[in-house]
């Protein structure tokens, strides 16, 4: 049962796939969604199992679980996380957050009990959110075609790619023995799924179209995580102005110039108590 | 990702009537907090009243929302090949869409608070960006919610909210120029119309 299931899925998603390049690739036109035909069928298979499987089983979650022990197991996985985040954050250069997110796993793991409490964001340690794919993105390298990857939802080529160094990285998938490494990210998969049950509702009131708005949001989401919040704001398309803002956007990211300091300094952790407006 | 939108509940704010020359930043706080003050109190609303929670929002928070704006930044380069009544029907359902979806996410509202972080209004500035967080109790998560406004006369208005970095507004764009590209403006009049339908006909069950 372990190994045939997702064996299964494998196999569903691959005709799934096969359908989908057989049906053509129904493109509207958009450049950034080129396999629009794909994703599309992708897109509903995503939505099948979600509904079928993932969704009731978070639903069940939620029900059974209360409020503070499932923030409990949200926190424990978010510390593991941490140290993930601080890699990315060094990675792209940002050693005052890379130590910040060390400073994070050092305090909850060890006064916040495994993680489970997050002492460190009351302390003023703000959680980051890093992955490869940012990581990618702020080396410079573009979005590539949109797609919608199986199990997964939503990336691009370059956060595929991403993906694939996320999961190779990710502590808990590599944990051994197996048997509580499956546990763990099962229970991780659930717990994230039920934490976006009051996300689907409002996703259903605003969209009119479901698959592009989820990809555009998702896109918008990117975007603005590699530039970490500020993300140089789109031209605005005032009517006016010819060249569609969301397609004429290959801004190169600007490097980040405040490198220099590569010891931290206690007083860096201090300033991460402000918030973070001034980045 | 999804959750970004959940957030969205304490939030839709921008309102509160006659504040008139209220700096911007003071006109969300204003707004958010006596919204949320509303919320926290309204059962009916925490169970879901959607009925309910849009009649607050258009007391509260829509005086102080420029859907003229906000429908054609969504619209975008379409807009202009709009005559002025295709404008006026696409406002009015552009904003009946975002009432909905902002009154639904008040409905999701559980306990979290808003912190609004330092601002600071430049002299001459009439375009402003005033950033809020959303903070989930206990969860380590905080969720960015951002509001864009625009002085118009002695007002400021929103025309703009950004959830976690997602623009409301905008992230229709191209759903809508697609639609405009198939089939006119009438097509996207005609699908707005249809969805602001299935969402009364939800609302109404509730």
């Amino acid at each position: 049962m372990k190994t045939t299931l997702p064996a299964r899925i494998k196999t569903v998603a691959v005709a799934i796939a096969a359908a989908g390049l057989l049906t053509g690739c129904a493109t509207s036109g958009n450049p950034k969604d080129p396999i629009e035909g794909f994703n599309r069928a992708m897109f509903a298979f995503n939505e099948g199992l979600d509904s079928a499987i993932v969704k009731p089983v978070a639903k069940g979650y939620e029900a059974v679980l209360p409020s503070p022990i499932r923030t409990g197991v949200t926190n424990f996985f978010a510390n593991i996380e941490d140290l993930f985040i601080g890699v990315n954050n060094l990675l792209q250069g940002k050693v005052p957050e890379a130590f910040s997110d060390l400073g994070r796993v050092v305090i909850n793991t060890t006064v916040g009990l495994l993680g489970v409490i997050d002492f460190a964001s009351d302390a003023g340690l703000e959680k980051h959110d890093e992955d490869f794919g940012q990581t990618f993105g702020r080396w410079g390298v573009g979005n590539g075609a949109y797609v919608v990857v199986p199990v997964f939802g939503p990336r691009t080529v370059r956060d595929t790619v991403g993906l694939v160094l996320d999961i190779a990285a990710d502590p808990v998938a590599n944990h051994n023995p197996e048997r509580t490494r499956d546990l763990a990210l099962a229970l991780r998969f659930v717990n994230d799924r039920a934490n976006l049950l009051p996300a689907d509702k409002v996703v259903e009131e605003a969209a009119l179209d479901k698959y592009s708005y989820m990809r555009d949001a998702y896109l918008q989401r990117r975007r603005n995580l590699i530039h970490d919040g500020n993300p140089p704001r789109e031209i605005e398309a005032d009517a006016g102005s010819n060249d569609h803002p969301l397609t004429a956007e290959a801004e190169a990211l600007e490097p980040r110039t405040e490198l220099a300091p590569v010891v931290p300094v206690p007083s860096m952790l201090v300033a991460r108590t402000q918030l973070p407006v001034a980045k | 990702m999804k959750s970004l939108f959940a957030l969205i509940g304490g939030l839709l704010i921008a309102a509160t009537a006659m504040s008139q020359e209220l700096a911007p930043d003071v006109l969300v706080k204003t707004v958010t907090n006596e919204v949320l003050e509303i919320v926290r109190k309204d059962k009916d609303i925490q169970s879901g009243n959607t009925k309910k929670a849009i009649d607050l929002v258009e007391v509260k928070v829509l005086p102080h929302f420029n859907f003229a704006r906000m429908t054609q930044l969504a619209v975008a380069r379409d807009w202009r090949q709009a005559s002025p009544a295709q404008q006026k029907i696409l406002t009015d359902e552009f904003h009946t869409l975002l009432v909905r979806t902002y009154s639904k996410a008040l409905t999701e509202y559980k306990n979290q608070t808003i912190a609004f972080k330092p601002f600071t209004l430049k002299a001459g500035e009439t375009d402003v960006r005033v950033r809020t967080e959303i903070r989930q109790s206990g969860a380590g998560k905080n969720v960015e919610l951002d509001y864009w406004l625009e002085k118009s006369g002695p007002a400021w208005k929103v025309y703009d909210i950004e959830v976690g970095g997602i623009s409301l507004v905008t992230n229709y764009r191209e759903s809508f120029a697609s639609e405009v590209r198939n089939s006119g403006i009438d097509g996207l009049i005609k699908s707005l119309q249809a969805k602001n339908k299935s969402g009364e006909a939800t609302s109404v069950k509730k």
